[in-house]
């Protein structure tokens, strides 16, 4: 099958040692992300022992429907790229493309929404600063972390967006064949970044709430 | 693993051009994704930027020639030092073994024909080649005061230089040692030749798959720490700001998570090539195989819980302190038993003076030293004394220049033949080792002495008293600065002159010698398979009272 040829790449002997290779390889680098996520956390849940009434309050102040919105629309998403994957797996290519851009799509939605979250986060000066209008001082600790986390959560999140789209235009323009090793490590990838905000979402939104 | 043919492996009578043949332009070069190459091109770069930080270095041993200075102000003194340390230890230290050996080596001694993924493995090359040329170019125009180590509240409210910028470029080099880390950990679960099991790998090998799993766990709290604080300047976000709640200390632990493992980062490759080199060169087994393994992994789990021995005078807790001393005391074991097991690797053996040989000896001795002196620090109470004093930069300096790069040096004599097919002048690389390690000890030891005397590092003014030390160890430096020039003088000259190279000069038993030098673009000439354990110089249970250099028995077979 010329198609299966294609997909192999130097130096993989087979097929689905590249697979294999592939999917090690992104769980390695996914390790890495845990560990950079784990800094972020690690400060946050010292920065909360330290100052658990003010990161109480400061959290009653983010916008939980917002919030929720997005976590539904990442979660779906993870369901779509997971089917994406099987169906790349048996050799559906309409399928894979389609599930793929359902996915990039669900994806967008979600930064369409954190756009218009982070727009009303800023009517209310809820950005650390000299207008800040949460006290204790402490609370700005809360929404500092608030900016970072989210902030870096979608920049991860365009940039699965991104290979999301390159991968269907290439499988789009047969250059790769979908039955490769490139989804494995694509939709990895994206359950992370998914995962990643079912931590953010209870930290941020949910934890110190009545 | 199962027996695999290798598509990407030539026919048996392949013959013909090596690697370097196989394209000659400069766009050849940069957009190889040959392992061989790319481990030229970092090559090239990382001896590039040693030289600068070489030079920034030079020019601040010259100015504490006098106890008042000479010719730079207190803040182009603060910017040289700086560039210093995060020259030497990012662009440098960090990735020098791995990166350039590693590559070259680590797939044809596991009978690879490349790594695992050849193109990330030249965007590494290209994130680090971006992210330290941009970084340098902020160093040097307009310079960053703060060390390397960007210390809020110094690096977030007080510091008027660049450090934003510096602090993205290390950022970004940072993603090109995790790729490189993922890189070789997938090259060695998943391409080992047939025959070639865990406890076959060469002694390298294991370095190289430890150094890259600390790589892949350090360097993501690095760059996250350089993130937070980066947004603390640009942003104002209070991360570290005590009015808001907020404790500088925290920065100080994130930074050391990485930077503490990062000195295993340095040390470990260090470790592995010097195994190879008294392995080759004692004609010998090495002794305790197996402890060798598992101390080389037990350094680099326990390098990661040893970070708070950094910050002993800082603030943390004594208990704390205990803990972390204790456990700063542990890494010693697997550290000793690898120092003694090395010795006994010499033991009996058949021992040439050959280049490599010198240079790894030199790092016995010296990293033996440089372990001893880190007790020293580990130990609170010490530590308290010596402080942020010349006692740990001496012992640091021990460590990475006597321990790290006496074991780069070895490893680029060692292997020479192997990258370049000619052979260099024995003489010039034997005065060479030896002029190496007298300068190191002449800078160096003054510093130890110093610095138990009380003279604080970074100081650009000092009482007069230690002025001596001061110029001892300047004198030092000049040495040691000969001793680096003189390899880039005689190994380029045997590149055009150079008397050309037996495939296997050494007579060693690693399979990367058991194929032509240069190796052909696809490293072997037949898809090799293992048969043996590594390092069969002797038969067991017998020394060899005789030099008999055919006597080896090679690992593998591939030509």
């Amino acid at each position: 099958m010329s198609d299966a040829a294609g997909a192999l790449r130097e130096p993989w002997p087979n097929l689905q040692l590249q697979r294999q290779g592939v999917g090690l390889g992104m769980w390695m680098f996914l390790a890495s992300e845990v560990l950079f996520f784990a800094a972020l956390f690690c400060g946050y849940a010292v920065y909360r022992s330290f100052n658990a009434e003010a990161f109480r309050i400061a959290s009653a102040h983010t916008e939980i429907v917002y919030g929720s919105i997005n976590t539904v629309l990442l979660l779906t998403s993870s369901l779509t790229m997971t089917v994406a994957l099987r169906a790349a797996t048996v050799q559906l290519r309409g399928l894979t493309l389609f599930c793929l851009a359902a996915t990039a799509a669900l994806g967008a939605a979600f930064l369409v929404c954190k756009g218009l979250e982070y727009h009303e986060d800023l009517k209310q000066h809820l950005f650390p600063g000299p207008h800040f209008p949460l006290s204790p001082p402490a609370t700005q600790m809360f929404w500092g972390f608030y900016w970072i986390m989210t902030g870096i959560h979608a920049v991860h999140l365009t940039g699965g967006i991104l290979v999301v789209l390159l991968v269907f235009t290439l499988f789009k323009r047969r250059t790769v064949p979908v039955q490769g090793s490139t989804m494995e490590g694509v939709a990895i990838y994206w359950h992370f970044v998914d995962s990643v905000w079912l931590v953010l979402y209870p930290l941020l939104y949910l934890a110190g709430r009545p | 693993m199962t027996d695999v043919t290798l598509p990407f492996a030539p026919p048996l009578d392949a013959g013909g051009g090596s690697y370097l043949d196989e394209g000659h332009t400069i766009l050849s070069w940069l957009t190889t994704t040959d392992h061989k190459r790319i481990a030229i091109l970092y090559a090239l770069s990382i001896t590039l930027f040693f030289f600068i930080g070489g030079v920034a270095i030079g020019l601040v041993r010259l100015e504490l020639i006098s106890p008042t200075g000479l010719f730079l102000t207190s803040d182009e003194y603060n910017r040289l030092f700086t560039i210093h340390g995060i020259i030497m230890v990012w662009f440098f230290l960090v990735p020098s073994i791995p990166a350039t050996m590693g590559n070259f080596i680590l797939p044809m001694m596991i009978g690879a024909p490349d790594v695992a993924f050849p193109r990330l493995n030249l965007l590494s090359w290209y994130l680090y080649v971006g992210g330290a040329a941009f970084t340098v170019y902020v160093l040097l125009s307009g310079g960053v005061d703060t060390g390397w180590t960007f210390y809020p509240p110094f690096s977030s409210d007080y510091s008027h230089s660049n450090v934003i910028a510096a602090a993205a470029g290390v950022f970004v080099v940072g993603f090109s040692s995790i790729a490189t880390g993922v890189n070789f950990l997938a090259t060695i679960h998943m391409l080992r030749c047939p025959g070639m099991t865990w406890f076959r790998l060469p002694l390298f090998a294991w370095s190289m798959y430890v150094v890259s799993m600390v790589m892949v766990l350090a360097t993501p709290v690095l760059a996250m720490s350089l993130l937070l604080i980066s947004a603390e300047r640009y942003f104002g976000l209070p991360i570290f700001d005590p009015r808001a709640g907020g404790d500088p200390l925290l920065f100080q632990h994130l930074f050391w998570f990485y930077s503490h493992p990062a000195v295993y980062i340095m040390i470990l490759p260090a470790m592995g090539v010097v195994s190879e080199v008294f392995a080759c060169f004692a004609r010998r087994r090495v002794f305790g195989y197996g402890f060798m393994v598992f101390s080389l992994m037990t350094i680099g789990v326990v390098g990661f819980m040893v970070w708070g021995h950094h910050m002993f005078v800082a603030g943390q807790s004594p208990l704390a302190n205990l803990v972390f001393s204790f456990l700063s005391f542990i890494v010693a074991v697997p550290s000793a038993i690898k120092v003694f097991n090395w010795t006994a690797t010499l033991y009996r053996g058949h021992i040439g003076f050959e280049a490599p040989m010198i240079y790894a000896l030199g790092f016995l001795g010296l990293f033996t030293i440089g372990g001893l002196t880190g007790l020293f620090l580990a130990s609170v109470p010490i530590d308290i004394a010596t402080t942020d004093s010349y006692f740990v930069v001496a012992h640091f300096h021990t460590i990475m220049v006597g321990g790290t790069v006496s074991a780069f040096m070895a490893g680029i004599h060692y292997w020479w033949p192997k990258v370049t097919g000619k052979l260099y002048n024995e003489f010039w690389a034997q005065f060479a080792a030896i002029t190496m390690f007298l300068g190191f000890n002449v800078t160096f030891l003054p510093q130890f002495v110093m610095g138990w005397l009380g003279m604080p590092r970074r100081y650009h003014y000092y009482p007069d008293v230690f002025q001596i030390w001061h110029i001892l160890s300047s004198g030092g430096a000049v040495i040691l600065a000969v001793a680096y020039l003189m390899p880039l003088v005689y190994l380029t000259w045997s590149l055009f002159y150079g008397e050309k190279s037996p495939g296997n000069p050494w007579h060693a038993t690693g399979l990367e010698w058991q194929t032509p030098s240069p190796p052909p673009k696809s490293n072997f000439l037949r898809p090799p398979r293992v048969n043996a354990e590594p390092y069969d110089y002797h038969d067991f249970g017998r020394a060899e009272e005789t030099g008999d250099e055919s006597r080896a028995r090679p690992q593998g077979d591939a030509s």
